[in-house]
């Protein structure tokens, strides 16, 4: 009966195996995203549980790691308890506070995907993918390099299968050891259905065959759904399908047992007697899975309740009389801590956080490019494109990475005399690190003294299908957007800051995952100085006075780059300013060097190679050393234990130490009584660091499946992708090296508004609403009159009181941050 | 002056003895003890080399102690210096100098950061050995270091799957290139009557004497030795490992595959190079073999889409140029030819992994549609074949593996129905026949005498196959590699008068190190239940120390330099005579596969994933 009812349809396979696979694109494309989004219509914990066993991923922390938190007072007993109580009610609290701190558990993370084809090794005594994957890999591999190999793929023009067709035909060897397989092949009326009957044979098994198969190596397998999605990040054009790719997986597999057994082997169906459970049948419920989830609630909420005790506590300071400069920033993490040293070190300069493509989406293309750039959040789509034009692109060759040395006569050369200069190099690049080909850095991202092709004037300027540049209504939206958004509609400086962020490393396969997640990790330079150059625009400025922003003629916007990894700051367009404001700005850069050097050496306390006690000069002199050196696989540790987002005034945060740990997006409720603004925010925010939050969460929590592993001894393959060694699966994760210090917590997005507003705001985007319903990011809202807390649970705001009594102060920054490599606790700043 | 050149063993070995001492929390001391031990080492290289050259550059020959020693044999540890010493000597020590102040920093809060720096020292110990070695009986010692080193360094990652098979598939390779050395060894004994020093190996006129009257056994120990370089330095048809060396941390991999261990091969021959260069047939395969090799390993850098394999594969072909250019005679050049192909290719795969920025970064503002290669030129049907060719690497993998590995597989097979038990008593009654045989010898018949050794040492061969194959029971594929041993001894004991003291020996080795590891396994089964050999259990996971342990008592069984059991078998080589071909064939199979399974346990047992999933585990084709 049930093998009647689940007849197999290829499309339908291959469509739910996309849903699954990992979605990450080619190195030059990386994005921040939910590893798990495949499970994001689940409830959190539910997703984790489920997750876990059907693919085997682990997805908290080991059990001793939480039971070591608590141990250390780090999961704190009150919270403990909250939770037990809030969950299991207050009369089982004792059993499952013993269950979660003494019973022991047998765990085994086991997955249901896989367990099908274990029978080729049970019966057959073989394991196919030995012989299978080093084939598949580098077949698929070279049909799709971008650049690494010499000597491509010949027939590369008309698909995966079709070229293969096409060089088997025309050639003497052949990829396959059997004829039945070079027959197949050839053969297009043969698809996977028919090679599915030869090999498995028994239809109701073929779509868990499918996932079997697939899941071994899921790294590929992504790439390929990725590619066959977007063919246009491909430079060297390649068609591929995942179909094809499953093809000749099928393919490889028949030809390595026709080879081992002449022929004569039996159809996996008819060996596997018993094919395990359904893939997607519900899942079980057992004990350890409720266990961890009571433990990972436990730990988050010892570090929520801590920081909203603080922020509850925070007063509303008046505004500023004669603010020096305001300045935007990113809504980054690791911007959190330099707006502090900024108004630190001038006390009457005001700093805002944005989402950092500073509200203007369109693709980038810089002088003499070949191909563009997205500059703006991932899922947006712009429509506009903008030229760098008179910039002089000097390439310099390193001899290191040229074909030619891989040649047979060439390379005799070179070896006997580059072979030589190589050996200084070494030397230069080891014990004197300085920038170099292996460097990459943001600030080479846009010349600085380029210019912008950045207006439409009207004569339907179009490339690449895009319009260049934007009208004066679309600017005007743009600025107008984007300063309202943070509530700066008046009171403003004569100097008016917007600073992307981008990165600097060398040696680093993922230099993507350091620049700004809100332009599509790249660095935000354009983008701010765009923003700066459509502020000072004369006609902007009249069109915002219509529109009630009054900005005074003096006032004028100033673009600049910040470089996380170095702590240096370059500004944009200063020839354009006023001889007043040339001024102005002479005393503000001193104040951002100053908070630059402060920043680099708070950072400086998690790197053990740096004394942070040194001085100033030496400590951001290590750090910036540090961002180009080979050798150095952190060159700096990115966002690394993110866990809040904070939509509000500064006076929330302005005062409170959170170690780096939040994204500060500003926003003024008052001005924005109906949430329309908050609704754009919170659109931005939303996907960007929850991306960001979750995954880093997984990459921590299972650093091999989920992560990476290990980026020492990585290997780059294509140009797009990252193996180990060199028949390995594409790692499409986060290095183990980028989140080892990160605390795999969920996302705290703290909104300052009414929560009938909050709500309302949100139902209208159920695509962001959807994250946190489902409990992906928590969701707080103090109430800008009462500093009430609201939490946001089942659809609804609950009122929420900390418990935390204790408040910990400091009133000198450098001494607290001098007194731990690891993390500090929530602390209030006061003043001396 | 001579007398300085121990030092330069005596160095890293004093760094690789402390460095085992220090805690492995202690980062910072275990770095910079490499760093001062390769500080050291390369100042007092670059000084040396100096003093020599002013000196009058003169060859060094330098007998320095007798290891052990009985008559009419004595295993002597003899170091020998001259240009070829001096290239490599600066250019190890230049290189792993700035490798571990390199991997000081890159390391930093690995899993494994002194397991790595043991390993290097271990290495670059085992490298010393090598370049400055006097003798065959010197040289194999260092050999044996920088098998076993590399098995671990490419083992590193020993929770993840490929590391670790491609790390066995390596050393089973090595160990071919090691039966050459063992093969060496013992007819160039025969041939000299004596352990034969380098230094008399350059004395043309007693060689040429001595080929014209023994030109097979020159050829054979030529061979033989020429199978050893071709294994080491990766040419055809051994290529295919060199790539898949590339599993562990970087650095590792730029200069142990991309420069020092790869040019090992070229040293051989050029360090025996007056012994074969008036073989002809020899000069010629080793030139066929060169120019097939740059041709051949040139076509797969080409198509390789991984930057490390790219690097490995060129970096064979130029090998392949070296080895062309040592027969030709250009031992300088090729010397000069040597040091720049290592420390390019070092460079080249310690910046690899910014290949991806770089190339993206000029691609943005360069790219053009790949211009056409010179392959299409060819007629279409000759350019396909090779490219299928170059991208299946020539079938090398394949063909090594029908070659070298099926027939022990296929023979072992063959005995599955073996049990222990049954296994026991048939073997034991057949042992105590031959020790009681041994004990009356005269009582022999002539004819009886002649093949009972060989026949002893057949059951042997068996029983370690057996081992090696071995599924299951992981005390029986154990005992197996003991017994073997047990075979040995008794085969040479009727083979010649032997000492029976040098038989304690070599068995007091075989039963200390074998009692040894049945503890480790008995212990491992009480905690674990069930163990097996049919699978990676990565057990070192969670019981590093006994496998630490574990390992070393494979060493001591695997006649690992320095042990008894090694001394041992040596001087049952120096017993076979010459004309016994096919004993000393056994007795070095046997060797060379009681290794193989010996590494094939501890890695079944503790390396790969483990089998325990409550931790993150990577795929296994990760």
């Amino acid at each position: 009966m049930e093998e009647k009812s689940s007849s197999f349809d290829v499309t339908f396979t291959v469509q739910e195996l996309k849903k699954y696979l990992p979605t990450q694109g080619p190195l030059k494309d990386y994005i921040f995203l939910n590893t798990l989004a495949c499970f994001q219509d689940l409830p959190f914990h539910e997703a984790m549980k489920r997750s876990s066993e059907i693919f085997g991923y682990k997805t908290y922390l080991d059990l001793n790691e939480y039971r070591d938190f608590y141990a250390k007072g780090q999961i704190r007993t009150d919270i403990l308890e909250k939770v037990l109580i809030e969950h299991k009610g207050a009369e089982n609290l004792n059993f499952w506070k013993q269950k979660l701190i003494d019973q022991d558990y047998q765990i085994r993370i086991n997955s249901r995907v896989g367990k099908l084809r274990e029978a080729w090794k049970k019966f057959l005594k073989i394991d196919v993918d030995n012989y299978v994957h080093l084939n598949l890999f580098r077949i698929v591999g070279a049909y799709l390099d971008q650049g690494i190999s010499i000597w491509n793929f010949p027939a590369n023009k008309k698909g995966l299968r079709n070229s293969l067709i096409e060089l088997e035909k025309n050639s003497f060897s052949s990829f396959f050891r059997t004829n039945r397989a070079k027959k197949l092949l050839a053969n297009k009326s043969i698809g996977i259905k028919d090679l599915l009957d030869i090999l498995v044979g028994k239809e109701a098994l073929y779509f868990q065959y499918i996932f079997d198969q697939q899941f071994e190596h899921q790294g590929w397998s992504g790439m390929v759904a990725y590619l066959e999605k977007n063919p246009h990040v491909l430079l060297e054009k390649r068609a591929i399908n995942l179909e094809d790719f499953i093809f000749l997986e099928l393919l490889l597999e028949i030809d390595t047992l026709d080879d081992r057994y002449a022929g004569q082997w039996t159809a996996l169906g008819l060996l596997a007697k018993n094919a395990g459970k359904d893939l997607f049948a519900p899942t079980r419920n057992v004990e350890i899975a409720e266990v961890l989830k009571l433990w990972q609630e436990a730990y988050e909420w010892s570090y929520y309740d801590d920081v909203l005790f603080y922020l509850a506590k925070q007063e509303a300071e008046p505004a500023q009389k004669n603010v020096s400069f305001q300045s935007l920033f990113c809504i980054d993490d690791r911007e959190c801590s330099f707006r502090t040293y900024v108004e630190k070190c001038d006390p009457q300069a005001e700093t805002y956080g944005t989402a950092g493509f500073f509200n203007i989406e369109f693709y980038y293309k810089p002088d003499g490019g070949k191909y563009l750039t997205k500059l703006c959040p991932a899922p947006l789509t712009p429509k506009y494109l903008i030229l760098e034009k008179a910039h002089k692109y000097i390439h310099k060759k390193e001899v290191g990475f040229s074909s030619k040395s891989h040649g047979l006569i060439i390379g005799w050369l070179l070896t006997q005399t580059m072979g030589y200069w190589a050996a200084f190099k070494l030397l230069k690049y080891i014990f004197k690190p300085s920038y170099g080909n292996t460097t990459v850095s943001s600030f080479q991202h846009m010349s600085p003294t380029s210019s912008l092709i950045f207006e439409n004037t009207g004569e339907n300027h179009t490339e690449h299908e895009l319009t260049v540049g934007f009208t004066i209504v679309e600017m005007t939206d743009r600025i107008e957007g984007l300063l309202r958004s943070i509530g700066l509609i008046e009171n403003f400086a004569p100097l008016i800051y917007v600073i992307g962020h981008g990165s600097t490393s060398a040696n680093n396969a993922f230099y993507s995952t350091m620049d700004c997640g809100a332009c599509s990790c790249k660095p935000g330079s354009v983008n701010a100085r765009l923003a700066a150059l459509m502020g000072n625009h004369p006609e902007v400025r009249k069109k915002l006075v219509e529109r009630g922003i009054h900005i005074p003629e003096e006032t004028q916007f100033v673009g600049g780059l910040h470089d996380t990894a170095q702590d240096l700051m370059v500004y944009y367009d200063i020839v354009l300013l006023t001889e007043p404001n040339q001024q102005y700005h002479l005393k503000n850069q001193a104040v951002f060097n100053r908070a630059l050097e402060l920043n680099a050496k708070e950072r400086s306390r998690r790197f053990i190679s740096i004394d942070t006690k040194k001085s100033l000069k030496f400590v951001h002199k290590a750090v910036q050393t540090r961002s180009f050196s080979l050798f150095e696989p952190r060159p700096e540790l990115d966002h690394a234990t993110n866990s809040l987002c904070v939509v509000g005034g500064r006076w929330l945060t302005k005062n409170v130490f959170l170690d780096r740990r939040a994204f500060l997006n500003s926003y003024n409720y008052k001005q924005d009584p109906t949430g329309a603004f908050l609704l754009t925010i919170l659109n931005a925010v939303t996907p960007v660091c929850g991306g960001i939050n979750l995954a880093y969460y997984f990459a921590k929590v299972d650093d091999q499946k989920f992560g990476s592993g290990s980026k020492l001894p990585h290997n780059i393959v294509g140009l797009f992708g990252v193996t180990n060694g060199i028949e390995g699966d594409i790692r499409p994760g986060l290095p183990k090296q980028m989140v080892e210090v990160h605390d795999p917590m969920r996302l705290m997005c703290i909104v300052e508004h009414y929560p009938e507003v909050v709500l309302e705001v949100l139902q209208k985007a159920p695509n962001t609403f959807e994250w946190y319903q489902n409990d992906w990011i928590k969701l707080v809202v103090i109430h800008p009159e009462t500093k009430a807390l609201y939490l946001f649970k089942q659809d609804q705001f609950h009122s929420y009181q900390p418990q935390h009594a204790v408040i910990k102060t400091s009133n000198n920054l450098e001494h607290l941050v001098e007194s731990s490599h690891t993390n500090i606790s929530v602390h209030q700043l006061t003043k001396v | 002056m001579e007398y300085l050149l121990h030092y330069f063993l005596v160095i890293p070995l004093l760094g690789y003895l402390i460095s085992l001492l220090i805690p492995s929390k202690n980062e910072f001391a275990i770095s910079r003890l490499a760093f001062i031990t390769l500080s050291i080492q390369l100042a007092f290289a670059i000084g040396f080399s100096i003093a020599w050259l002013k000196s009058g550059h003169r060859d060094i020959n330098l007998a320095e102690f007798s290891l052990y020693k009985t008559q009419g044999y004595d295993f002597l540890i003899d170091l020998y210096f001259d240009r070829v010493s001096a290239l490599f000597l600066l250019m190890g020590a230049f290189l792993t100098f700035l490798i571990t102040y390199y991997s000081r920093f890159y390391l930093h809060r690995e899993q494994g950061f002194k397991r790595f720096f043991n390993t290097i020292l271990l290495f670059y110990l085992g490298y010393n050995i090598i370049i400055l070695s006097g003798n065959f009986e010197t040289l194999f010692i260092g050999w044996e270091f920088l098998g076993i080193s590399s098995f671990l360094l490419i083992a590193f990652y020993r929770d993840r799957y490929l590391p670790v098979k491609n790390a066995l598939k390596i050393f089973s390779l090595y160990r071919i290139g090691d039966i050459g050395l063992i093969l060496a060894m013992w007819l160039s004994h025969h041939l000299f009557h004596e352990n034969v020093t380098f230094g008399k190996m350059h004395n043309a006129e007693l060689v040429s004497h001595l080929l014209q009257k023994h030109s097979w056994e020159g050829f054979f120990i030529s061979f033989v030795i020429l199978v050893a370089a071709l294994v080491k330095s990766a040419q055809l048809p051994f290529s295919s490992w060199l790539p898949r060396a590339m599993e562990g941390p970087t650095p590792s991999s730029a200069i142990f595959y991309g420069s020092l261990s790869v040019h090992i091969g070229a040293f051989l021959l050029l360090r025996t190079h007056p012994f074969w260069e008036h073989q002809t047939v020899i000069r010629v395969l080793i030139g066929f073999l060169g120019v097939l090799t740059c041709f051949v390993a040139s076509m797969m850098a080409r198509v390789q889409t991984s930057v490390k394999s790219q690097i490995a594969y060129s970096s064979i072909a130029q090998i392949g140029l070296i080895f062309l250019e040592i027969v030709a005679g250009f031992d300088n050049l090729a010397l000069f030819h040597i040091g720049g192909n290592a420390l390019l290719r070092t460079y080249q795969l310690l910046i690899s992994p910014s290949i991806a920025s770089y190339k993206i970064k000029e691609q943005l503002y360069t790219y053009e549609p790949r211009e056409k290669t010179i392959e299409d030129s060819f007629p279409k049907r000759i350019e396909y074949s090779f490219y299928i060719l170059s991208l299946k690497e020539w079938n090398l993998e394949t063909i090594i593996y029908q070659l070298f590995i099926s027939p022990i597989k296929k023979v072992g097979q063959k005995f599955r129905f073996f049990r222990l038990k049954l296994g026991l008593i048939f073997f034991v009654a057949i042992y105590i026949t031959g020790v009681a045989l041994l004990f009356m010898k005269s009582a022999i018949p002539k004819f009886l005498e002649n093949y009972l050794p060989g026949f002893f040492a057949f059951i042997g061969l068996l029983m370690v196959i057996k081992a090696f194959t071995e599924r299951r029971n992981v005390q029986l594929s154990w005992f197996m590699v003991m017994m073997n041993h047990f075979w040995i001894a008794l085969a040479i004991s009727i083979n010649t008068e032997i000492h029976y003291s040098t038989m304690a020996m070599y068995l007091s080795g075989v039963i200390v190190s074998g009692a040894i590891g049945f503890v480790a396994i008995r212990l491992l089964i009480k905690k674990e239940k069930r163990i097996t050999l049919a699978r990676f259990q990565g057990h070192a996971f969670e019981y590093p120390r006994i496998a630490f342990v574990f390992l070393l008592a494979c060493l001591g069984l695997a006649g690992f330099p320095i042990t008894p059991t090694m001394i041992g078998e040596d001087l049952v080589f120096s017993s076979i005579r010459e004309d016994q071909y096919f004993l000393a064939l056994f007795l070095a199979i046997s060797l060379i596969v009681d290794g193989l399974a010996l590494v094939r346990i501890y890695a079944r047992l503790f390396l790969g994933p483990h089998v325990k999933t409550y931790h993150s585990i990577a795929h296994k084709s990760s």
